[in-house]
């Protein structure tokens, strides 16, 4: 357990060190004159002037040599600050917590409303596999997830928003603003969560010992609840962490297309206003959430499975 | 690859295990609830809050960045204010005087305002308000101001040299009055406390703030007693927020979501002209565009009309001149059109030595007309107009490549002087008299957004006199010259006019579209029968 928590704490100043320097490097060789992109983001179109440009080179320093800003930005990190936003001046730490607080709801709802979606469904489908709700979940998943979320978000608008009139097409507040957002996430992951758990099920009432428990005249609800669960909920779990690359690109595409001021929106502006710390500070946060929730796979995994940490 | 007697584990699983399984099910379930507790709080409020919804952005509380989400929500206040044909009206000044040598102005400050934080308006606030913007990035930087004083209850303006449109530069969004417990000590603005009929209550940057009635209004009590503004860069978005009814008024439609708006009986749309062009600027000093015929043929292979038509829904929008009618003063009556015309491009391309290649495009000494064209995605018409330009000018041999990048890369290629030809929305109502923008666009050294290696004796020497100039019977004869001046050289080409669309649900009354996007207006909406 202590070698597995030390590892992913070494993996955690890994990622810190590769985001913060890879995305240095990244704004740095994107085309366009930093200084002119910062003015661009801070001022708008209209009021964007090439002395607004040469204001924000003289305030932020950008044309001092580029080793010097990134080892700065390692020594604030080393002692825990991120910097300031070069557009808005403010901590970097401040805008992200105000911004990472909604993301982790709309990530957290959409996980569990996924799971509310994905796991009955795979369950029934995995213990009939072959039957023609197997085929009509798998048809589902399909279209579900072929469909980008721009277009499944802009379709959950148009029904629930403008003809049903239940809940806004945008904000950010209540749960009626998360709502869409977050059924637009869960879909697309329980597209393939459901087929995960529906594989994961169909496997586990194929072997032997699972067989054998209904062989020895279990009820079938005791043989699902003690052999069945726990053997499939292994690769499910395993699976779910991985989604969180879905997550993250998906919060990206649905924070923006809802107006829903999270992370991913932020990193997004971010990037197209060359706003190195603030891209830096985003990039690592989500990293380190990556890392986390690897963490908590692998821990969830041991406790599924003892023999995982015993065979180690 | 299950250990022997696997199974028969399986039948015993300590019952702790299980309870921590339980207990993670149980967090999760709490996790989709607990947002419903905060949605009570929320909405339990006494009135609605007024929503509208518009594209920009909340970036902070800097007026230099964001003054222009403070003025338009009416928090803040400047001393000049427009009045409905865009000229200067009084504002938080009542008025003002200029000495007989245009050096001195006086701005004599209206009685009794007061801030939302209860502090009065001074003179000396006020004058320290402007100081500050003066010293920040913003066009009081460009005005050219030797001191800005208080005197005996008025702001008093010194001036190096003469300038009339000191006024109009005071309404700009950068000039608002703040009160000294707006700024830290190091003189950044950390609250904004304004004057105006709406204080804010909370400022989420990026997309929300919130709004309360300031009952200590020196204009009256709004109708309205709460109100927020949510920021909504998606335009469908926007669209589907006005027919949801989730918004009460939606700033800024797309023409495609125009139609389908103005179709719904709970919606009201109402469009006007900004001030506000798309225009190709060229750099004159290419040997591309340095023969005015060359330009005159780009401008003659446009069809603005169909541009304007199939991209703006709106035929209408084609721009023959530089400023649309509804700008009066600037719009040139009876100015021969920019029309479409692709014989006579021909002709002068001929004549300026282009003749057609192998392929269809023009040469002159072994060099193809070929040029890039660059724009931005900031405005969602942009890029499309950009395409459709690039297959107009195709027919006449003119190849153009088009380049989507950032907003900033017109100012800095124009900096540099690596552009060729850039589409770019530009707007004449930063300033409220457009001339504060034709001073920094077709200057002596052109603009970062004007004209580009281009200048004439004549048009600079107009705008030397309009400058100091402030009686508009006296200054349009010299605007309509300047108009014609720019429509035969074309520094830059028009191509559209804009057009704002508002949309109002119809359970709120007095909703008023503003051409200068100055203010929503919440102060005179109030809540009507749906």
């Amino acid at each position: 357990m202590t070698r597995l928590l030390l590892g992913r704490l070494v993996q955690a100043a890994l990622v810190a060190l590769v985001v913060g320097g890879l995305c240095f490097a990244l704004v740095r060789v994107l085309p366009g004159d930093v200084a002119f992109r910062i003015a661009a983001d801070r001022y708008g179109p209209d009021a964007l002037t090439a002395q607004a440009a040469e204001a924000v080179r003289q305030e932020l320093g950008l044309d001092r040599p580029w080793p010097e800003l990134l080892l700065r930005w390692f020594g604030e990190l080393a002692q825990g600050h991120l910097g300031n936003s070069l557009v808005s001046g403010e901590p970097v730490s401040e805008e992200l917590a105000s911004q990472l607080g909604p993301s982790l709801w709309l990530a957290a709802s959409a996980l569990v409303l996924s799971l509310l979606i994905g796991l009955p469904l795979g369950l029934v489908s995995g213990l009939r596999a072959g039957s023609g709700l197997d085929r009509l979940s798998l048809i589902g998943a399909v279209a579900l997830r072929a469909l980008p979320p721009f277009v499944l978000g802009l379709v959950l608008m148009l029904v629930f928003s403008i003809r049903l009139e239940w809940l806004p097409p945008a904000g950010y507040g209540t749960w009626r603003e998360m709502a869409l957002p977050s059924l637009t996430l869960a879909l697309g992951l329980a597209a393939v969560s459901s087929r995960v758990v529906r594989d994961a099920v169909a496997e586990v009432g194929a072997t032997t010992y699972y067989r054998f428990a209904r062989l020895k005249g279990l009820p079938e609800r005791a043989v699902l609840v003690r052999h069945g669960l726990r053997n499939a909920a292994i690769p499910v779990v395993t699976y779910l962490g991985l989604q969180a690359v879905y997550l993250i690109e998906g919060v990206v595409v649905v924070e923006s297309l809802f107006a829903y001021p999270g992370i991913g929106h932020a990193l997004v502006h971010a990037v197209i206003a060359r706003d190195v710390p603030m891209v830096q500070g985003a990039a690592l946060v989500m990293g380190l959430m990556f890392v986390l929730l690897n963490l908590g796979v692998d821990l969830l995994c041991r406790l599924l499975d003892p023999r995982l940490g015993a065979t180690r | 690859m299950l250990l022997p007697g696997a199974p028969f584990r399986m039948l015993f699983v300590p019952r702790p295990r299980r309870a921590v399984l339980r207990g993670l099910l149980g967090l999760a379930g709490l996790l989709a609830l607990a947002p419903a507790a905060g949605a009570a709080e929320g909405r339990s409020a006494p009135e609605r809050a007024l929503t509208v919804v518009g594209p920009w952005e909340v970036g902070g509380l800097d007026p230099a960045s964001n003054g222009h989400a403070f003025t338009r929500l009416q928090v803040a206040e400047t001393l000049v204010d427009v009045d409905a044909v865009g000229a200067p009206a009084p504002g938080l000044a009542t008025g003002w005087t200029v000495a007989p040598d245009g050096l001195t102005w006086r701005f004599p400050l209206r009685s009794g305002v007061r801030f939302h934080d209860g502090s009065p308006l001074t003179a000396e606030v006020a004058a320290e308000s402007l100081r500050r913007a003066r010293a920040n990035v913003g066009p009081l930087s460009r005005v050219p101001i030797a001191t800005i004083s208080a005197e005996d209850g008025a702001v008093v303006v010194a001036l190096h040299r003469p300038f009339a449109l000191l006024p109009a530069f005071l309404a700009n969004h950068t000039t608002i009055i703040l009160a000294p417990a707006s700024y830290d000590p190091g003189g950044r603005v950390v609250r904004i406390i304004g004057t105006g009929p709406y204080r804010a209550v909370t400022v989420a940057p990026p997309l929300r703030i919130e709004l309360e009635r300031f009952d200590g209004w020196w204009g009256g009590r709004p109708a309205i007693a709460r109100a927020r503004y949510l920021a909504v860069g998606q335009g469908e978005t926007r669209a589907l927020m006005a027919e949801s009814g989730e918004a009460d008024v939606v700033v800024s439609i797309l023409p495609v979501s125009l139609a389908r708006l103005r179709r719904n009986p709970k919606l009201a749309v109402q469009t006007v002209t900004p001030p506000r062009t798309r225009l190709l600027k060229l750099n004159a000093g290419s040997p591309l565009f340095s023969d005015p015929r060359a330009r005159r043929a780009l401008s003659l292979a446009l069809d603005r009309a169909g541009l304007a038509k199939v991209l703006l829904r709106n035929p209408g929008l084609g721009a023959d001149q530089l400023f649309p009618p509804a700008v009066s003063g600037w719009h040139a009556e009876g100015l021969p059109p920019l029309t479409r015309d692709l014989a006579q491009a021909r002709i002068l391309l001929s004549q300026a030595g282009w003749l057609p290649g192998p392929d269809g495009i023009l040469e002159r000494d072994g060099r193809r007309f070929a040029a890039t064209l660059r724009t931005y995605s900031a405005w969602p018409e942009l890029p499309p107009l950009a395409a459709a330009i690039q297959a107009q000018a195709r027919e006449v041999g003119i190849d153009l490549a088009v380049s989507i990048g950032n907003t900033s890369d017109i100012p800095a290629r124009h900096r540099d002087g690596s552009l060729d030809l850039g589409l770019v929305s530009r707007s004449f109502a930063m300033i409220p008299d457009p001339l504060g923008t034709m001073l920094q666009d077709f200057g002596p050294d052109g603009g970062d957004w004007g004209a580009m290696n281009w200048s004439s004796p004549e048009s600079a020497s107009l705008l030397d006199r309009l400058a100091v100039l402030a009686d508009p019977g006296e200054r349009e004869p010299l605007q309509r010259r300047l108009a014609e001046i720019l429509q035969a050289e074309l520094p830059v080409i028009p191509v559209t006019w804009a057009e704002l669309a508002v949309v109002a649900n119809r359970r709120v009354a007095g909703v008023r579209a503003d051409p200068l996007e100055r203010s929503y207006g919440l102060a005179e909406m109030r809540w009507g029968t749906p």
